[in-house]
């Protein structure tokens, strides 16, 4: 670092360890250690309820007071064949004792409930990492299915890592011995006792897992106790057996003060739509047909009557969103949420609703593309059809939740957008957001934006005739926001027509005149344009001030990207972090904002999509950086791209070996 | 004014379809005027339908009867599709949306579903229903949301041009089939019947009487009813239904649905409808059967069997087709019961946001 740029942030790295060794005496007392921060992978066959699991372990994490971010990754098939490659189903969670912007990098401990598991998971478990197997299902079928010529158990392959082998399934069926289940199902609960093992070994209250159980299985009482004995079965293991000689302890993390909960992305978003409608006065249409990852967003809302939403499940993706223009027609706020492959088969009632000019939000859960894709995982190659899939000059503000709790604002200043200037609004989640938890403040309602001057109805003539007779105008607009006149049907006198015809200025009526079309193409282009003025200045981080490079995302790259550099200044860089919650438009001052720095770099989970929207525009020579696995981006690897974009843009003035990302710091 | 409070509560109250905000709106505008006029329907748009077109008598018909049902303008709105036949909103001084192809069905089925105070009509062609939209028709048919729709079926694709549709007979030569039509026509009314639709009806352009009497019961039908009203274009499809309209050939070969009547057709009563041997029906001759066997025509038969073997009497080139109510049975309306769902909602939560927010597990950070 240069003496003059002390390195003031002292943000606490999301994924560099610095645990704090503090043993408590020998014998029988086992020692704790303590953790500032952890990361676990559990991983298994789909059908061992690997997602459950991980859900339980969050919930009591939250509830302990950790910051926590998780990575759900699970197959697209319902079940492939058990035991086999396709069929494992993991569930990553991050939790420490200070704020983390990513479910990790890598795992540090790792849970494999086969041999399967244990194959496709390996390779990401650093040496030396903790890895935790059920032994009982290392048998010679289990072990063919996926490859293993030989047992790793037995012929040193896991050497480079604490193996610890457990026999879970038999330890679960002992403890199940007297319940009456049979060993099939029995055997289920294998899920519980590695959580209650896992609770034990990281000091997880164990409550309000009990109490879930209770709930869950209500009906079968027999199964919740199952459970909960399999569950408690598991945490006295921890606590009796030699096998594990340590346990840890992460505390809570300091977050300010208030009220919080755990929430996914879908959720959060979901929410965020039932507010939106309780701050407008309008009643939420949703008109939606399933698609992953988008799905739960229409099974939230669906158990949200009571707050006047109207859940239409559709007969397919284009009678959703034509079920919700409608509905906004009629002066309810219509919603249809989707993935990428509904988007495209929307794209033509998108473009009635920017012609008709009515609110409407659009939601895209992004996964990987193209057609089917990969279904499950998360990408964010849907910019370029947001912005400009559809035929003819129909352009729509584009916005973009950046962590699963910011999807519930983000889906606020989408309605706001919508209802302020009568206008489609794309909202682009994808599928990390969308499966991914954190813990989220709950906000009072009386804060929430209110929204009602936003809808403004009319209820009378806006306009006169040739003759002087008072008329109404349909797209007689407002002169600060270009937004049209909205009379929903039913008000006396206002009947009008409108559709996907060109429009005349004003009346509204149908134009072929080539002036008027014109002029229409470019004030719906103004409007959109226009709504830059309500959206204040670009979002830049740069706590040193003095950054030459700047990293500008969208989305859910925030996290990952945050983290590098948190990374890059811890090792004496500079770097400034711009995100982009509106990507259409942007804000007013981007161009000025990107104009301050020598370069700028653009990770992207898609091939450079934003990155070609700012050099078009902006005429900046971004430096792309891209990656479509299906999964985040590691932060380490970001920061390795930043460093090397920073040391290649400035004089280098860091001491040789401060690598930002290696294994120096 | 009214405050957000208000909105807010009036959402979460039962019995009250209409948001707050609309019904805030609505007052403000004005009385409702209910007794109409023909011309009250009309606008200042130039009509831009071909001279002569099938068209016309429709709008004519719809215009003079639609003061009939006692609905005031701005409660109704006409959505349509494309085509030539979808232009119909502009013409009617009421609420409306032109919208895209196919599509009117599913736009008006969200309007329909969150607005059960509005008398919603669906104006689409026999391409835009039967082809692109065919998805949105069955469906919107099966759902039973309480809509009209009247499909004009012209057996030809008007607007683009002249190319066969799918209501086209086969062998039919146009410009996209030189060598005549290989595609076997759908019966619309099969269609919706198939489709457990409540209310079908089909009625002729320019049958004044029998159309107006058609319509009238489609628009008192709780849940959806389709009208298939065979349509002339004169430009496209010239004489399509000549066999039906001409006097003589037509009372040969059009059976006329009358509620509770016995079904005898033809000069002088000659032909009749009977039941087959396989639970269907067939054409015979009156004098040849027990007047006892004659079908009396019921078209309120739970079982849509009995309207289904009906629409199946016609052939594709129009001989033998029966022309009023199919079908018009009473089942829960989509709208309503959505509506009844989120009554119950109502009662049995409070609409209660912070608690929402909250959900099950919070912890508090001091
Ligand atoms: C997506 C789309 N594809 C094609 C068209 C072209 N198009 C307009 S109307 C029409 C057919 C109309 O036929 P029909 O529904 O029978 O109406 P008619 O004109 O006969 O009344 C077609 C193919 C279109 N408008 N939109
Ligand atoms: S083309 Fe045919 S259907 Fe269209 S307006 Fe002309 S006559 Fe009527
Ligand atoms: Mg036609």
């Amino acid at each position: 670092m240069t003496a003059s740029t002390p390195p003031t942030n002292g943000a606490p790295l999301d994924d560099v360890h610095a645990p704090v060794a503090s043993s408590a005496p020998g014998g029988l007392v086992k020692s704790v250690v303590e953790l500032d921060r952890v990361v676990i992978r559990l991983a298994g066959d789909s059908g061992d309820g690997m997602q459950l699991t991980g859900n339980r372990f969050t919930s009591e994490t939250a509830s302990f007071g950790n910051d926590l971010s998780t990575l759900p990754n699970f197959p697209a098939e319902i079940r492939a064949p058990t035991g086999t490659l396709p069929g494992v189903s993991s569930f990553q969670l991050h939790f420490a004792d200070h704020d983390i912007m990513t479910p990790g990098d890598a795992p540090d401990v790792l849970v494999a409930m086969n041999p399967a598991a244990l194959k496709s998971n390996l390779s990401d478990l650093p040496g030396g990492g903790l890895l935790i197997l059920d032994s009982d299902e290392f048998t010679p079928r289990n072990l063919a299915k996926v490859g293993y010529a030989t047992n790793p158990l037995e012929d040193g392959s896991l050497e480079g890592w604490q193996t610890v082998p457990v026999p879970l399934t038999s330890m679960t069926l002992d403890a199940l011995a007297d319940s009456g289940l049979g060993k099939k199902e029995a055997e289920r609960s294998k899920n519980m006792f590695t959580l209650g093992l896992l609770s034990w070994m990281y000091h997880r209250p164990t409550e309000g897992t009990v109490r879930f159980l209770e709930r869950q299985f209500r009906r079968k009482p027999e199964i919740a106790a199952a459970n909960i004995a399999a569950f408690r079965a598991g945490y006295n293991y921890g606590e009796t057996t030699e096998a594990f000689a340590v346990s840890y302890e992460i505390k809570p993390a300091p977050m300010d003060a208030g009220r919080y909960r755990n929430i996914s992305g879908n959720q959060a978003l979901a929410l965020g739509i039932v507010a939106a409608g309780q701050r407008s006065g309008l009643p939420i249409f949703l008109g939606a047909y399933p698609i992953t990852p988008a799905s739960d967003i229409l099974h939230e809302l669906s158990k949200h009557k009571s707050f006047g939403v109207r859940t239409f499940q559709a007969e397919d993706e284009i009678a959703g969103i034509g079920a919700a223009l409608g509905a906004s027609f009629g002066g309810a706020l219509g919603v249809t949420t989707t993935s990428g492959p509904g988007v495209a088969l929307k794209a033509e009632t998108i473009g009635l609703a920017v012609m008709t000019e009515l609110p409407l939000l659009i939601v895209d859960v992004q996964r990987g593309g193209p057609s089917t894709g990969l279904p499950t995982k998360t990408e964010q190659s849907d910019l370029l059809q947001a912005m400009f899939g559809r035929n003819g000059e129909a352009p729509l503000p584009v916005i973009a939740p950046r962590s699963p709790g910011d999807c519930f604002d983000a889906a606020i200043e989408a309605v706001r957008i919508a209802l302020t200037y009568r206008t489609p609004v794309m909202l682009l989640s994808d599928g990390y957001l969308a499966n991914g938890a954190e813990p989220w403040a709950v906000p009072e309602t009386a804060t929430l934006p209110d929204l009602t001057g936003a809808v403004g109805f009319a209820t009378g003539p806006n306009a006169a005739s040739t003759d002087g007779t008072p008329e109404f105008h349909p797209y007689q607009r407002d002169p600060e926001t270009l937004a049209r006149a909205w009379a929903v049907p039913g008000t006396a006198g206002l009947q009008h027509r409108i559709g996907g015809l060109e429009k005349a200025d004003g009346n509204g009526n149908i134009s072929y005149d080539p002036a008027n079309h014109d002029f229409m193409v470019r004030t719906r282009q103004a409007k959109i344009d226009g709504i830059a003025a309500s959206i204040g200045p670009t979002d830049v981080e740069d706590p040193d001030g003095d950054a030459r490079v700047a990293v500008i995302g969208w989305g859910s790259t925030y996290g990952p990207i945050g983290a590098a550099c948190r990374r890059i200044r811890a090792s004496g860089r500079s770097v400034a972090q711009i995100h982009l919650r509106h990507i259409n438009p942007f804000p007013a001052d981007l161009g000025e904002v990107l104009a301050r720095y020598d370069r700028v770099v653009c990770p992207e989970m898609n091939l450079g999509q934003l990155a070609l929207l700012l050099r078009a525009k902006y005429l900046v020579d971004v430096q792309s950086h891209t990656q479509v696995s299906g999964m985040p981006f590691r932060s380490a690897e970001l920061a390795a791209v930043i460093q090397d974009a920073i040391d290649t843009t400035s004089t280098p003035a860091v001491p040789a070996g401060a690598a930002a990302n290696g294994a120096t710091l | 004014m009214t405050t957000l409070d208000t909105h807010v509560h009036d959402l979460g109250m039962p019995g009250n379809p209409i948001s707050a905000a609309v019904a805030e709106s609505v007052a403000l505008s004005g009385e409702k005027r209910t007794e109409l006029k023909a011309k009250d329907l009309k606008t200042d748009q130039e009509v831009r339908w071909c001279p002569g077109c099938g068209d016309y008598v429709i709008l004519n018909a719809v215009q003079s009867f639609l003061p009939s049902l006692g609905i005031a303008r701005e409660d109704m709105v006409i959505v349509s599709g494309i085509g030539c036949s979808s232009r119909f909103p502009y013409y009617m001084n009421t609420y409306g949306m032109h919208s895209i192809h196919g599509r009117a069905p599913a736009i008006a089925t969200g309007l329909a579903a969150s607005r059960p105070d509005l008398s919603v009509w669906v104006v689409t062609g026999d391409g835009d229903s039967l082809s692109i939209g065919g998805n949105h028709l069955i469906h919107a048919l099966r759902r039973n949301v309480n809509m009209t729709i009247l499909l004009f079926n012209n057996r030809i694709y008007g607007l683009t041009k002249g190319q066969y549709s799918p209501t086209s007979e086969v062998g039919k030569v146009t410009k996209s089939t030189p060598m005549g039509s290989i595609d076997a026509p759908f019966n619309p009314v099969s269609l919706a019947l198939g489709a457990d639709a409540t209310f079908v009806g089909r009625a002729m352009d320019s049958d004044r009487k029998g159309l107006t009497d058609v319509l009238r019961q489609a628009a008192e039908h709780q849940g959806t009813s389709l009208v298939e009203i065979y349509q002339n274009c004169n430009i496209f499809n010239d004489g399509a239904f000549e066999l039906l309209k001409d006097p003589t050939t037509g009372t040969q070969w059009s059976i006329p649905l009358e509620q509770g009547k016995p079904l005898v057709f033809g000069p002088d009563g000659a032909a009749c409808v009977v039941k087959d041997d396989f639970g269907g029906l067939r054409i015979a001759e009156t004098n040849q059967v027990d007047a006892a066997d004659i079908v009396v025509h019921d078209a309120t038969r739970e079982n849509p069997a009995y309207a289904f073997a009906l629409s199946r009497l016609s052939s594709q080139d129009l001989r033998y087709t029966p022309m009023g109510v199919f079908r018009s049975v009473q089942k829960p309306t989509y709208d309503g019961l959505m509506t009844e769902q989120l009554d119950t909602a109502k009662v049995q939560g409070n609409a209660d946001l912070d608690a929402l927010l909250s959900g099950g597990e919070t912890w508090t950070v001091e």
